[in-house]
C-alpha cells in the first residue's frame, strides 16, 4: 500500500458559474477525498481562490493536481508544501458556563469571545488545523451546544 | 450586424467551415432549425435518434480530422446523446455539440423538457457551457471550437436557452481568443528530447508503443519516417491501428488484452518503452506491476495527466505528437539501427512461434476469414468502423490497415450501437471510399434505424454483421470464467436482417459459404445502397490471444485448434 498524506492545494480559478462543480465533480469522479474546501474571490480579479485539504498517495496528489489543472477555467494550481496554514471556530456554550475560563482558552488559541447572549455565548478561535483540533477537545467539557469549522486557508511562505 | 441567437449558431458554423451537421429537432432549438433551413452552406443531416447523431458526427469528425457537429433538442434529445459524448471523451473525438434548453426564465422550474444538461455533461465532456446572454454566443461558439480541437481533443457541449436563441445582438465573429486559463503545450522540452534519444541510443530492445495521439496530432506519416530511420520495432494499441501499415516491417502488431503474442512478448521483453501519445490503459498492460518491469519510459503526450498516471515515466515529454517526433528526427545521429538487430530477430521469433492466426475447423465461415478476405477485396479502399464485441476485436486484429483514420471504433467506451451511426459519417467525409461496418447481431440493433438516415442521405454503409447468434464476447468470458452459463447471451431468436434492410429501402444478403460472400460483398459495393450482409459464422469462436482481465500481459491464452 502506497502511504496517504494529507495534502493543501490551492485552485485559482476563473470566478464564473459552475466552476465550483467543476472542481467538485472532479473529486468525486475520480474518488478522491476531500477533507475541507474553501472558496472566496481575490479581490480586484476575475479569480477566485480554492483551498482544497485532501489526502492521498503521492501519485494520487500528483493525479489531482493534473486533473484539476486540466480544467479549462483553472489558472493555476499550487500544492503545498511549506505554508502557513489557518482554520477558523465558532463554538456557541451555554451563557451559564465559565466565561473567564473559556475565555482564557481561547485567547491562546488567537480568540475571544465575540457574542454574549442573554441564554448563549459564541466564540470564535482562529489557528492552526491541528490546535483547532486540540482546542475542540479542551472545552468538551463546557458543554458546547454547536461547533462550526470553517475549513483551513493557506499561503506558501 | 444584428441577428438572432439561432443566427450566430448558423453564422458561426460557417465561419468554422462546417459543411456538415449532424442532429434531430426539438422544441427548445426549434430557432436555430428555422435557420439552417433558410441557409445553404451546411448540410444537416437527419439522423433517427440523438445517439446517432452523435456518433456520426464523431465518425466524420475521425475520417476528416475535422471538428464534428451535432446538434439536438432540450431534456430527452440531449440525454439519448450523452452516450456520444462520453464515447468522445474516452476516445479524445473533437466535438462542438449543440443543445437547445428551455427558456431562461423556467430554468430550474422542472419546466416540460427541462433537464440540467450542463450538469450531466460536466463529466463527459472536455468543456461544457450554459449560454445565458445570445451577447456571449460569438465567443463561447469560438472558444468551442479552439478547446474541441487543440490540446488533447474532445468533446464541447453549448446548452443554448430557447430565448438566447431568439435574443438579438451584435454578432463579431472576428473576436481574439483570450483564454488565459487554457494554454496546451505543444511544443516539447528539447532538452528532455535529446535525452530520451540519448536513452534510446544506450537502448538494447527499444519498443515504439504507439497510441491514438498519433493520429490525433497527424503524426502517422512522420512516426513512420521515425521508426523506419531508427529501426526500432513498433506496437499500436487498438486506437492506433493504421499508424503503421500492416505490411511494414517493423509492425509487430497490436498488443493488449487481444493483442498478438509477439506484440506482447515484446513488451513484456523490452528495456525502453517509447509511448507516443498513448496512456497505458488497462485493457493494454494487464496486470500493472508485472508490466514491462524491466523498461525504462519515454513517454510523449500532449496531456500532463496522462504522464506518470499509471506508469512511471522516466522521460516524460509533455507535447503535441508531431511536434515532438520532428524533433526527434533532427536528433538521429546517436542512433544505429544495426544496434537492435538482434531484437527485431527475437521478435520475428515470437511472431513465427505463434503468429496472429485461426483455424478453418468448422462446417460455418469464421470470422476472421470475413475480415481478412474483405480486406483483401477491398484494402485500402475502405474505411472501417466496428461495433463492439469480438467481431470488433477481429476487425482490429485481421484487417490489413494502411493507413491512420481508417478504422474508426469505439475504444474507451465500448459503446455497442456506434459502428453503423459512425460509419455513416465516415461516408459523409470520404464518399470516395467504401464505408464498411464490422457489427455483430446484437450491436446492429442498438441503432438499426439508421437504415432511414443512410437510405434517405444516400449513404451506402455496408454493414457486415457477423452473425453468432449470441452477445459473443460476454458469451466468451462466460465460457471460459463463468463454467459456461450463458445468462442472457443467447440471441436465437432473431430478426430476419434481409428484411430489415429491405424494409427501410436497402439491401440484404444472408451468406453462408465464402463464394456467397464474395459475391454479396461485391455487389454491395456496385450497388449505392445501404447494405447488409448477414454472415453466418462459427458460434464458439473465440477471440484469441486473450489476456485474462487483471493478468500479466505475457500469460496469454492461445488459440486451440476444435476437435471436429
Ligand atoms: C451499450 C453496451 N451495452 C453492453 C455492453 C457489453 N457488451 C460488450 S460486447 C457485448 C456483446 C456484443 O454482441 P455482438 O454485437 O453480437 O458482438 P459479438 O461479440 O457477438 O461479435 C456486450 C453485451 C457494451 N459494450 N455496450
Ligand atoms: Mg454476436
Amino acid at each position: 500500500m502506497e502511504i496517504s498524506e494529507r495534502r493543501v492545494i490551492s485552485v485559482i480559478v476563473i470566478n464564473e458559474a459552475s466552476v465550483l462543480s467543476r472542481v467538485t465533480d472532479l473529486f468525486s469522479g475520480r474518488g478522491y477525498n476531500i477533507t475541507s474546501l474553501t472558496v472566496a474571490p481575490i479581490p480586484e480579479s476575475r479569480y477566485s481562490r480554492l483551498t482544497i485539504v485532501t489526502s492521498g498517495s503521492v501519485r494520487v496528489i500528483e493525479q489531482i493536481t493534473k486533473q484539476l489543472h486540466k480544467l479549462i477555467p483553472v489558472l493555476k494550481v499550487y500544492e503545498h508544501a511549506d505554508l502557513v496554514e489557518k482554520e477558523m471556530a465558532l463554538v456557541k456554550f451555554p451563557a451559564n458556563e465559565n466565561i473567564t475560563d473559556i475565555s482564557t482558552l481561547c485567547g491562546a488559541y488567537n480568540g475571544k469571545i465575540v457574542n454574549v447572549g442573554d441564554n448563549v455565548i459564541i466564540t470564535m478561535i482562529a489557528d492552526e488545523p491541528k490546535r483547532v483540533d486540540n482546542f475542540l477537545k479542551l472545552i468538551q467539557k463546557y458543554n458546547p451546544k454547536e461547533i462550526v469549522r470553517s475549513g483551513a486557508v493557506a499561503l506558501e511562505r | 450586424m444584428q441577428i438572432s441567437g439561432a443566427q450566430m449558431v448558423i453564422e458561426a458554423l460557417i465561419a468554422e467551415g462546417v459543411d456538415t451537421v449532424f442532429g434531430y429537432p426539438g422544441g427548445a432549438i426549434m430557432n436555430v432549425y428555422d435557420e439552417i433551413y433558410k441557409q445553404d452552406k451546411f448540410h444537416h443531416i437527419l439522423t433517427r435518434h440523438e445517439q446517432a447523431a452523435v456518433h456520426a458526427a464523431e465518425g466524420y469528425a475521425k475520417a476528416s480530422g475535422k471538428v464534428g457537429v451535432a446538434m439536438i433538442t432540450s431534456g430527452p434529445g440531449f440525454t439519448n446523446a450523452v452516450t456520444g459524448l462520453a464515447d468522445a471523451y474516452m476516445d479524445s473525438i473533437p466535438l462542438v455539440v449543440i443543445s437547445g434548453q428551455v427558456p431562461m426564465s423556467l430554468i430550474g422550474t422542472d419546466a416540460f423538457q427541462e433537464i440540467d444538461a450542463v450538469g450531466i455533461s460536466r463529466s463527459c465532456t472536455k468543456h461544457n457551457y450554459l449560454v445565458t446572454d445570445a451577447k456571449d454566443l460569438p465567443r463561447v461558439l469560438k472558444e468551442a471550437f479552439y478547446i474541441a480541437s487543440t490540446g488533447r481533443p474532445g468533446p464541447v457541449h453549448v446548452d443554448i436557452p430557447k430565448d438566447v436563441t431568439a435574443q438579438i445582438e451584435e454578432f463579431n465573429y472576428d473576436v481574439e481568443l483570450d483564454l488565459e486559463t487554457y494554454k496546451p503545450n505543444v511544443k516539447g522540452n528539447p532538452r528532455q528530447i535529446k535525452k530520451a534519444m540519448e536513452a534510446i541510443a544506450k537502448a538494447k530492445r527499444p519498443l515504439f508503443y504507439l497510441g491514438g495521439g498519433v493520429i490525433n496530432s497527424n503524426a502517422a506519416y512522420e512516426v513512420r519516417e521515425l521508426i523506419q530511420k531508427t529501426g526500432i520495432p513498433a506496437v499500436e494499441t487498438f486506437m492506433a491501428r493504421g499508424v503503421l501499415s500492416h505490411d511494414d516491417a517493423l509492425l509487430v502488431g497490436m498488443l493488449g488484452m487481444h493483442g498478438s503474442y509477439a506484440s506482447n512478448m515484446a513488451m513484456s521483453e523490452t528495456d525502453l518503452i517509447i509511448g507516443l501519445g498513448a496512456r497505458f490503459d488497462d485493457r493494454v498492460t494487464g496486470k500493472l506491476s508485472e508490466f514491462a518491469k524491466n523498461a525504462g519510459v519515454i513517454h510523449v503526450d500532449i496531456d500532463p495527466a496522462s504522464i506518470s498516471k499509471l506508469v512511471n515515466a522516466d522521460y516524460p515529454i509533455v507535447g503535441d505528437v508531431k511536434n515532438v517526433v520532428l524533433e526527434m528526427l533532427e536528433n538521429l545521429e546517436y542512433i544505429n539501427s544495426d544496434r537492435y538487430a538482434r531484437w527485431r530477430e527475437s521478435i520475428k521469433n515470437f511472431n513465427q512461434l505463434h503468429p496472429l492466426t485461426y483455424y478453418e475447423d468448422s462446417d460455418r465461415l469464421k470470422p476472421q476469414w470475413v475480415i481478412q478476405r474483405t480486406g483483401e477485396l477491398l484494402g485500402d479502399n475502405a474505411n472501417i468502423s466496428t461495433d463492439v464485441g469480438q467481431h470488433q476485436m477481429w476487425s482490429a486484429q485481421f484487417y490489413p490497415f494502411s493507413r491512420p483514420r481508417q478504422f474508426m471504433s469505439s475504444g474507451g467506451l465500448g459503446t455497442m450501437g456506434f459502428g453503423f451511426p459512425a460509419a455513416i459519417g465516415v461516408k459523409a467525409a470520404a464518399p470516395e471510399k467504401t464505408s464498411v461496418n464490422f457489427t455483430g447481431d446484437g450491436s446492429i440493433l442498438m441503432n438499426v434505424q439508421e437504415l432511414m438516415t443512410a437510405v434517405e442521405k444516400k449513404l451506402p454503409v455496408v454493414n457486415i454483421i457477423l452473425n453468432n447468434n449470441f452477445l459473443g464476447m460476454v458469451r466468451q468470458w462466460q465460457t471460459l470464467f463463468y463454467d459456461r452459463r450463458y445468462s442472457e447471451t443467447d440471441l436465437s431468436i432473431q430478426p430476419d436482417f434481409v428484411k430489415l434492410a429491405e424494409a427501410f429501402g436497402g439491401i440484404g444478403y444472408r451468406v453462408n459459404t465464402k463464394e456467397e460472400f464474395d459475391a454479396a460483398l461485391k455487389d454491395a459495393v456496385e450497388k449505392d445502397v445501404v447494405a447488409f450482409i448477414e454472415v453466418i459464422v462459427d458460434r464458439y469462436e473465440n477471440v484469441m490471444p486473450m489476456v485474462p482481465a487483471g493478468g500479466s500481459l505475457f500469460n496469454m491464452m492461445l488459440l486451440e485448434k476444435k476437435e471436429r
